[in-house]
């Protein structure tokens, strides 16, 4: 199930850029969405998150991951805008 | 050396050919390699070989061998640092040739981080974490036999590219467009790029290992905040491992990507863009940095607490500053390329974030000092080095914040200033943590002090040679002189400062030396060490004997305090003494296993066959990695009980009841 759906969501987001079916703003909404959902799909089919009552810095601990990933994707778009001089 | 003649990635001469220097190694390397065969068969050790070490999931075999590797592959960065030195002693030498020049800079950095800095540090944590927190081995045994053997694998494929194919030359970052296919030819770069994947694989392992024996394997009663700092430092260095390696094995395998399949992520007229590299590689490559200063700053609170006989001062905001370089690491990566231009608004957030980050680090500055302050100081071998690194480091951080400066930085990136600086953070702060590591636990490794004198002789040595060799690269960056350069001109004005600097590195080696000398002086002669306990030590590894019987404890302690060893030395001396009396139970332990060597075997195959395209090769060793993996899901028959018979003849045998 879990292998499944995150397949479908692989070749959703490589469809959607081969299509060049969205604007540059919208592509790269929709790509980080569906990243966001293959997270999602990653933690409650493979590493069982929901399953079981572990102690408290498991919270902490998937708290900081997210910490970490928002500020390396947060920061490589800004950086990689280039100021929005460029067209990516 | 004569640029050999490649056709794509094919090389048409198999073995590196037209430098005397190589054939040189070659006939070493041949008679090295007869000489270890030789000693092997003659004593009949082939089989004490695989049983006692190539087989053992032992934690403290395991980091010797991670030590002795990576003092190997000291060796090997440090006579490329030598032979750079040599070349730039002088202007216009023609000692090296421009491409020989670029292929040992490269190696030169990559087995200095990777497979000298690494290693070390995954041998200092092998070796203590698991006695200090007072566990019978790491979480997963098994496993840390597999990330020392990809380890040692993916070094020995690097190291292979010296005389095989020819060297990785695009420099350690390995920036493309310039290592792609068209303008990196041959396959050196697919060797780096291979051997760090594998290596890789492994040092994500181990941070795993080591963040759940952390959290799970300690003592009872030895909560998190009474761990010895060594264990904080190594906590915060696995959740940085765990988070920052990602994205180094994104980077490397895309430009793996490109140059066998002939992808264009970064390439700009295909659509790519190859900032994308440098801004993945740093993601990693600042906490990188971390990573490996970290367990040197555990190891520096460990000996000058020790060498003091006073608690460290100001635990609690150690910790804290410990665990903030941590987070604040993963917010600085861009420091490392400010004149990629990104605008204004990301270099000054980029510029402020990594100024922060000193803040926290001169708390553990001031907190190392403060320890000292009335303190009854033993200026032993590792104290030296300890207190060594407390004037380079503070060097190296101030010269780090002129770094940060943006606008600045377009006037130092790049050149010898940089190069001075990060040498001193991480040569003062890595290399001088890791000795003082060495000489503080090798009693424990190995049951034998080594000797002070020598000792000395190799810490003045390399630390005078230090200060001789990058001092004077400072003035050289702020006079123009650009990283990487092979050869300059007579007029420049450098000619003075390059040869101070290149008798400052003669310096270090000649220290280098010492320390083995030291080491081979004292295997014969060094002092005994019967107590286990050579230095009056604080923390539960002095409790046991040195060197520790594999099952480590035969009771597990419990902890009360901070500094459970010193507490409990304090309870016997008061004569409060709870003797320990609860019966010995059998010891479950982890069987042996020869897997993880084949398994890692087989991933050096696929990664040869990979560099030169040899699918046939690659292939099939891929799997068999599979089958390992597969064999392994299977096996029911991992684990074994120690007898109390047994632990009581080893304990006796030990002079322990």
């Amino acid at each position: 199930m879990g292998l499944v759906v995150s397949i479908v969501l692989t070749l959703l987001a490589l469809w959607v850029v081969q299509a060049h079916a969205l604007s540059h703003a919208m592509l790269l909404a929709v790509i980080l969405v569906l990243a966001v959902l293959q997270i999602v799909v990653q933690l409650a089919f493979f590493m069982h998150f929901t399953e079981s009552a572990g102690p408290r810095y498991h919270v902490s601990a998937l708290a900081l991951g997210f910490v970490f990933t928002f500020c390396i994707v947060a920061g490589s778009i800004w950086i990689m805008t280039f100021g929005g001089t460029q067209p990516y | 050396m004569a640029l050999p003649g490649y056709v794509g990635n094919a090389p048409t001469s198999f073995f590196v050919t037209g430098d005397p220097m190589i054939y040189a190694s070659d006939v070493l390397i041949v008679l090295t390699v007869i000489g270890i065969v030789f000693v092997l068969t003659y004593y009949k050790k082939w089989g004490w070989l695989w049983r006692e070490w190539l087989t053992t999931v032992d934690h403290k075999k395991i980091g010797i061998m991670y030590l002795i590797a990576a003092l190997l592959m000291l060796f090997r960065g440090g006579t490329d640092a030598v032979l750079m030195r040599t070349q730039l002693a002088l202007p216009n030498m023609h000692f090296l040739e421009a491409e020989h020049y670029d292929q040992i800079f490269t190696t030169h950095g990559t087995i200095m981080i990777l497979f000298m800095a690494m290693p070390l540090v995954f041998a200092m944590m092998n070796i203590a974490v698991p006695l200090q927190i007072g566990a019978r081995d790491v979480a997963f045994p098994y496993l840390n036999a597999i990330s020392f053997w990809l380890f040692f694998f993916g070094a020995l494929l690097l190291n292979l590219s010296f005389v095989i194919g020819g060297s990785p030359d695009g420099g350690w970052t390995s920036y493309p467009p310039l290592v792609e296919n068209p303008t990196d030819p041959g396959p050196g770069e697919n060797f780096y790029l291979l051997a760090l994947q594998i290596s890789g694989i492994g040092s994500m392992a181990t941070g795993i290992n080591f963040l759940v024996t952390i959290l799970k394997m300690r003592a009872p009663g030895m909560t998190l905040m009474r761990m010895p700092l060594f264990c904080w430092s190594i906590l915060a260095t696995s959740i940085l491992i765990i988070f920052s390696f990602p994205a180094l094995t994104i980077a490397l395998a895309l430009v793996l990507i490109d140059r066998l399949f002939d992808a264009h992520f970064f390439t700009m007229l295909q659509g790519g863009n190859p900032m994308m590299y440098i801004n993945l590689f740093w993601v990693w490559g600042h906490p990188e940095v971390y990573i490996v200063v970290l367990p040197a700053f555990g190891i520096f609170s460990e000996v000058i607490a020790t060498f003091s006989r006073k608690r460290t001062f100001g635990y609690s905001s150690m910790v804290a500053s410990m665990l903030a370089i941590a987070v604040i690491s993963y917010l600085v990566w861009l420091h490392h390329f400010f004149t990629m231009g990104a605008g204004p608004g990301v270099n000054t957030f980029f510029a402020i974030s990594t100024m922060c980050v000193g803040i926290p680090t001169g708390v553990k500055v001031f907190n190392w000092l403060f320890t000292m302050y009335q303190g009854r100081i033993r200026m032993t071998v590792p104290m030296l080095w300890s207190i060594g690194f407390i004037p380079t480091f503070a060097i190296g951080g101030a010269t780090g914040v002129m770094l940060a400066v943006a606008p600045a930085d377009y006037q130092y990136h790049n050149s010898y200033f940089l190069i001075a600086h990060f040498h001193q953070t991480l040569i003062g702060g890595v290399v001088y943590g890791m000795f003082a590591g060495l000489y503080y636990w090798w009693p424990k490794m190995f049951g034998f002090i080594l000797n002070e004198r020598i000792g000395r002789w190799a810490f003045w040595f390399f630390n005078i040679g230090f200060y001789v060799c990058f001092l004077p690269q400072y003035q050289l960056g702020f006079m123009g002189m650009t990283r990487r350069i092979y050869v300059y001109p007579a007029g420049m004005g450098w000619t003075a400062l390059n040869l101070i600097s290149t008798i400052g590195a003669y310096l270090m080696a000649v220290g280098f030396v010492l320390i083995v000398v030291d080491i081979l002086y004292s295997i014969r002669y060094g002092e005994r060490d019967v107590t286990g306990d050579p230095w009056d030590g604080r923390t539960l590894e002095w409790s046991l004997p040195s060197p520790a019987p594999h099952y480590n404890f035969a009771r597990i302690p419990t902890v009360t305090a901070r500094d459970a060893w010193w507490v409990m030395k304090g309870e016997r001396k008061r004569g409060e003494v709870k003797r320990e009396l609860e019966p010995l139970e059998p010891i479950h332990m982890p069987n042996n296993s020869g897997r993880p060597f084949i398994l890692s075997v087989l991933f050096f195959l696929g990664g040869f066959g990979l560099v030169f395209e040899w699918y046939w090769l690659a292939i099939p060793s891929g799997i068999g990695v599979m089958v390992c993996l597969l064999l392994r899901s299977l096996e029911y028959n991992m684990d074994h009980y120690i007898p109390v018979s047994e632990i009581k003849r080893t304990e006796a045998a030990l002079g322990r009841s």
